[in-house]
């Protein structure tokens, strides 16, 4: 007994060593590629996806966003509430504590002076800050000590964030940008190309639009990361060509971001040297469910403004055209392995979706049997059915793209197997979604019966987002047909509980109530989900420890990463 | 009573102009291989879906992407079925019943689009060119009409008249008369150029004196004398115009404008088989031969008309 614990204990050591060895710098070198080059490593003065990822190897801001969309702290010591008294209990300020001992890479110390520094830099009235928005309504950020800054906002803010959270809003070093506030920003090419940081690496050589060499930081505060001592960050390209280089020649060991079809990433997922992941953020592909009448023959003031559509606000009708599409099949045709099968408005992050419905499988006799026991039959042998004499025939209307095609001609199959007839239309993109009060074919006026786009949101809390379901956001002539809520949903109850959520701080309770709004709107017919769809990007084999993250910097954990054995 | 001297009958009657040409077009080989391949064609779209019933828009999901039937014979590992011999589209769509569908709708496009071509065409150069007041503002609209771009043209038509049209003549149909009509009105210019030419050169000739002078009316005149013989440059347009009423369409069909998504037309299925054009190359060839070999066809057919309708040229 006593001989095999310590067997176990042995071959459990041994299991542990190539942890317990790793230490900085011992992997060698790293290589990523973005089909899109990073211009500048200041993510003030760009809001580029590229440029910010890229810069969130060096710069960090006090605390991230994990793959679940939950903050995680970084640079801070723990995430403020109000609970442990964090953020006021008037909603107004937020108070946020630095963990001690953590220096930049050129080996001075990381005060509040730094983080105070960064909000006046970005909300430095001739700056031009394109993170801006990411300090709305911030009145004062003061440095209480050297590891506590507080920031004040105007007024209530239940979701105080903004500043100092994420890839988009990291800290910039006070002694190095001192001289480059304001107009003299953009001219500090010396920093703004080489930004000291707090991160796992170093740039050595910036080469603007194509390649950045960096090292690991010898001040980093874990002694044993960056596993490598080295980072190659290669821009340009297409999307095509850096799949290929990662998961079929294995010239490089991270891809990001590859829109492409899902046969295709099969095809080169065959090369055998990566493999692609798939992060999701809240971006669902949906159909709209029209509760206005859109018939042509009413005047522009009435038509998809007023009335009530003939039969689309019947629930039995919604829930039938819901159950009778197979997601599944749909996912597998249009994107593989970049989607999920969804049946809610509001997939991600994970805390706020809803596990209320489930609609993973096809039920066509149980939707015919939904719309039989309504009362809504054929009654003129045409294979149509008709409710009070109004047969089921829709318009069903969307951009102009292959995939969405696709969609239309299986969902318009699925329908007719209950009855239900639709026409399909295609609309270039452009104008579809062009917004142009003058074309009737913008998705905003909604002249069909049902429509499908896909739609997201920034960031992690879902507030605003949720409000495209509010009854006084629907488009109108009166507004110029701008306004959100493109379904013309409106039922009191969701404006009441959305009423609820802007002053509700409590995050497990603010997760609750958009659960709730969620649920509203999907029963009451104001969209049917279709797909939950990602995003794509592609790892070597060998490269371990990569945690696609959609919620902030996909390089996030880049500190992480390290070469597997036997490679 | 004199004897009336009577003249002696022909031996044979003489020959029919018609047999005439149709000898002559017998010897331009380009114009009987095309001919017979337009026959063919427009004979199997016509009754190439009654043979072959499966319904084109049919999704069978389960036998997607199917290869066509002779990929066996090169490839043992290929996913074919005798069910469907031009295999299947990703959606599991039969490849032979939507390159019937697709012909039918092109063809009716560019037979359709063609004649009100030649129409217009026609008429507004004949008078053009006969009517000497009416020459100068007939030109200048021709002009006008040839400064038209098309593509933005329909694009605004389509926003305009797609929905009364639909309501009175369906989706398609609606569609269908909205793209002819474009197509007609927008490529009319070159005929009626080139017949304008014609009249007004013929106008001058002997034969139209002498029938002046006997006090022909002039709509008999138009009719009897200047239409016969400016029948060569109109059946070389027309033939041309076909060609460009199903390109035109097929252009439209691959911006995605025109036609439902669904409904499927020569240009709509080489437009959707782009993005797999690499895995799946027949997809592109077939439509993508039908268009080209139509085309082709009708401009050897219009070359061989051409030569056999001139009697100038014809018996040389």
């Amino acid at each position: 007994m006593k001989l095999r614990a310590l067997l176990m204990g042995a071959i459990a050591s041994t299991a542990m060593a190539p942890m317990a060895m790793a230490e900085r710098g011992s992997d060698g070198n790293v290589s990523i590629i973005y089909w899109q080059a990073p211009s500048i490593l200041n993510p003030f003065l760009s809001g580029g996806t590229k440029d910010v990822e890229a810069a969130s190897l060096v710069i960090e801001p006090l605390a991230r966003y994990d793959e679940n969309g939950t903050m995680v702290p970084y640079l801070a010591s723990e995430i403020p509430t109000v609970e442990n008294g964090g953020v006021s209990e008037d909603l107004t300020t937020i108070t946020w504590k630095i963990s001690p001992g953590i220096t930049w890479s050129d080996g001075s110390a990381f005060t509040s002076a730094d983080v105070k520094f960064t909000a006046d830099y970005c909300m430095h009235p001739e700056g031009g800050c394109a993170q801006v928005t990411k300090f709305e309504g911030v009145t004062s950020v003061e440095a209480i000590d050297d590891l506590t800054v507080k920031v004040t906002f105007g007024g209530a803010t239940p979701f105080p964030y903004g500043p100092f959270v994420g890839g988009e809003s990291p800290i910039l070093q006070k002694a190095q940008f001192e001289q480059c506030m304001g107009a003299k920003a953009p001219e500090c090419t010396e920093a703004n190309f080489n930004p000291l940081g707090t991160g796992p690496f170093v740039v050595t050589e910036f080469k603007p639009n194509d390649v950045i060499t960096m090292k690991a930081n010898d001040n980093y505060r874990d002694p044993a990361k960056p596993a490598f001592a080295s980072l190659t960050f290669k821009g340009g390209g297409d999307a095509t060509s850096a799949g290929r280089a990662v998961m079929e020649t294995g010239e490089f060991d991270y891809a990001w971001n590859l829109q492409l079809a899902p046969d295709v990433i099969a095809k080169m997922e065959e090369g055998g040297k990566g493999t692609p992941v798939a992060g999701f953020g809240p971006l669902v592909e949906r159909i709209m469910l029209n509760n206005t009448n859109p018939d042509p023959s009413l005047s522009a003031e009435e038509r998809s403004v007023i009335r009530p559509h003939p039969f689309l606000s019947d629930p039995a009708v919604y829930k039938a055209m819901s159950m009778a599409i197979d997601r599944p099949l749909l996912v597998e045709v249009g994107y593989g392995k970049a989607g999920k099968v969804t049946c809610n408005w509001i997939p991600a992050p994970a805390a706020v979706n809803s596990t209320t419905f489930d609609c993973s499988t096809q039920d066509i006799a149980g939707a015919n049997k939904l719309l039989d026991d309504a009362g809504i039959v054929d009654t003129d042998g045409d294979g149509i059915r008709e409710k009070d004499g109004v047969p089921l025939s829709l318009v069903y209307q969307t951009s102009t793209n292959a995939v969405r095609q696709d969609f239309q001609a299986l969902i318009k199959q699925m329908w007719s197997e209950i009855g239900i007839q639709s026409e399909l239309r295609n609309i270039s993109g452009s104008v579809f979604f062009g917004g142009d009060p003058g074309s009737p074919d913008t998705f905003q006026k909604f002249y069909a019966d049902v429509e499908m786009y896909a739609n997201t949101f920034n960031g992690t809390d879902p507030q605003s987002y949720l409000a495209n379901g509010l009854c006084d956001k629907a488009p109108s002539p009166a507004s110029q047909w701008q306004g959100e809520n493109i379904s013309r949903f409106c039922n009191d109850e969701f404006d009441a509980l959305h009423a609820e959520l802007t002053t509700t701080a409590d995050i497990a309770k603010r997760a609750e109530i958009s659960k709730r709004l969620n649920d509203i709107i999907v029963e009451n017919g104001g969209m049917i989900p279709l797909v939950h769809r990602g995003r794509l990007s592609a790892h070597a084999n060998t490269l371990g420890g990569v945690v696609l993250n959609v919620w902030d910097s996909e390089l996030w954990n880049a500190a992480d990463w390290y070469r597997k054995e036997g490679s | 009573m004199t004897d009336i001297s009577i003249e002696p009958l022909p031996a044979k009657p003489p020959r029919n102009k018609w047999l005439d040409i149709w000898t002559q077009l017998g010897k331009h080989k380009g114009a009987m291989l095309g001919g017979g391949f337009l026959l063919f064609i427009t004979l199997g779209v016509l009754f190439g879906p009654y043979i072959w019933t499966i319904d084109p828009q049919k999704i069978d999901i389960r036998n997607r992407d199917l290869r066509p039937i002779f990929t066996a014979l090169f490839d043992s590992d290929a996913k074919v079925r005798w069910a469907n011999p031009l295999g299947t589209d990703q959606l599991g769509r039969d490849g032979l019943a939507n390159l019937m569908a697709g012909g039918r709708a092109s063809m009716a496009v560019g037979w359709t689009a063609m004649l009100l071509t030649l129409g217009i065409g026609t008429i507004i150069g004949v008078v053009a060119g006969y009517f000497k007041r009416l020459d100068g503002p007939l030109m200048r609209l021709t002009d006008l009409f040839l400064s038209l771009p098309i593509l933005p043209l329909l694009l605004v038509a389509v926003t305009l008249f797609r929905e009364p049209l639909r309501a009175s003549f369906g989706p398609e149909g609606g569609m269908f008369i909205l793209i002819v009509s474009i197509i007609g009105i927008t490529s009319w210019m070159p005929t009626a150029r080139i017949v304008r030419g014609d009249v007004l050169a013929l106008k001058e000739r002997e034969f139209v004196l002498a029938a002046r002078s006997i006090g022909t009316t002039q709509t008999n005149m138009i009719k009897r004398h200047i239409l016969p013989n400016v029948l060569s440059p109109i059946m070389v347009s027309a033939t041309l115009g076909l060609a460009t009423a199903i390109i035109t369409e097929s252009a439209l069909s691959f911006l995605g404008v025109g036609f439902p998504s669904d409904f499927p037309t020569w240009g709509k299925m080489l437009a959707d088989a782009v993005d797999r054009m690499e895995n799946f190359p027949e997809r592109v060839l077939w439509p993508g031969l039908a268009i080209s070999l139509t085309v082709l066809s009708v401009n050897y057919l219009g070359d061989g008309l051409r030569d056999a309708l001139d009697p100038r040229i014809r018996g040389r």
